[in-house]
């Protein structure tokens, strides 16, 4: 090998480790996003539906007048 | 949450900036070395990496001192992402300074360098050090344990530096000595640039890797308070 070759195997060394650490990362994030969507489907479930969420109204206090 | 991003997002842009910059100097502007010619550029690279290991590895001990002193919370896990970059950093320094020793020396590895071996040493110490970690159940205990180990290994760095100084190691050269830097001021600056492009992309890459075990241990928490 010459000097040139082995000079630009130490330079993509750090740019191929570099490249695997960020897709490494890249993979990790795919699996928190799963983690997120997992998690907000669980508090779905777990929600009432819209129409029992809503309060009923409460009674107006009647007036007599007189 | 807001500025950590804006943190992670300038320190990336700022790696990505530095590494273009050095990497134009080194190979446009500053002059083949009389001696080895151009296999002396692995050494912009190589020695920035190696000196960022050394910064990964401190700031590591560092954190688990705080750990054990002062016990803020996360101080654990930040020493434990910062050991993981070092040895990042450290496998760099080992492969791309075993190809420099090939093209200079003729041989992939030194038994007699004395600067080498240490490295390798200070390197599979902090490798060992996610045995430990590993092997020990997650809680107090084991923060406190991987923190005093942490705190032993950073007595090899100065050991390991200082090394070729104490030994009269001929093979691997002494560019730094007690009268300054032996190289020309071009060739100082572009290291210079090269160390500052090093420790951005390993501050950036030390961000981006605790905000994710943060909200892996967030996410965790949540699944568990749900289920």
């Amino acid at each position: 090998m010459s000097q040139g070759q082995y000079l630009a195997a130490a330079y993509l060394v750090v740019f191929v480790v570099v490249l695997a650490y960020v897709l490494i990362i890249a993979t990790k994030l795919v699996r928190l996003q799963r983690d997120v969507a997992a998690i907000a489907e669980l508090v779905a479930e777990r929600e009432p539906p819209a129409e029992l969420r809503a309060e009923p109204e409460s009674p107006r206090p009647q007036v007599t007048l007189g | 949450m807001w500025s950590r991003n804006n943190v992670v997002t300038a320190l990336a842009a700022l790696a990505a900036a530095l590494v273009g910059v050095a990497i134009a100097l080194i190979f446009f502007w500053i002059p083949d070395d009389a001696d080895q010619g151009i296999s002396q550029k692995i050494f912009y690279f190589h020695v920035p990496i190696a000196l960022t290991a050394y910064a990964c590895f401190g700031w590591g001990a560092l954190k688990a001192f705080l750990h054990l002193w002062r016990r803020p919370s996360g101080a654990d896990l930040e020493s434990y992402v910062a050991i993981h970059q070092g040895v990042i950093f450290g496998i760099l320094t080992l492969v791309t300074g075993s190809i420099w020793a090939r093209a200079s020396w003729g041989v992939w590895w030194a038994w007699s360098s004395t600067q080498l071996v240490l490295f390798l040493v200070l390197f599979l110490f902090y490798s060992a050090y996610f045995m430990l970690r590993f092997s020990v159940e997650p809680g107090p205990a084991r923060a406190n344990l991987c923190a005093v180990y942490a705190l032993f290994g950073v007595v090899l760095i100065p050991i390991s530096f200082l090394a070729i100084r104490l030994a009269n190691d001929f093979i691997h050269p002494t560019v730094f000595t007690s009268e300054g830097p032996q190289m020309e001021g071009s060739m100082f600056f572009a290291f210079c640039v090269a160390w500052a492009a090093m420790l951005a992309l390993a501050a950036a890459l030390y961000h981006v890797e605790l905000a994710g075990k943060r909200l892996d241990t967030t996410l965790r928490e949540l699944r568990e308070r749900l289920a």
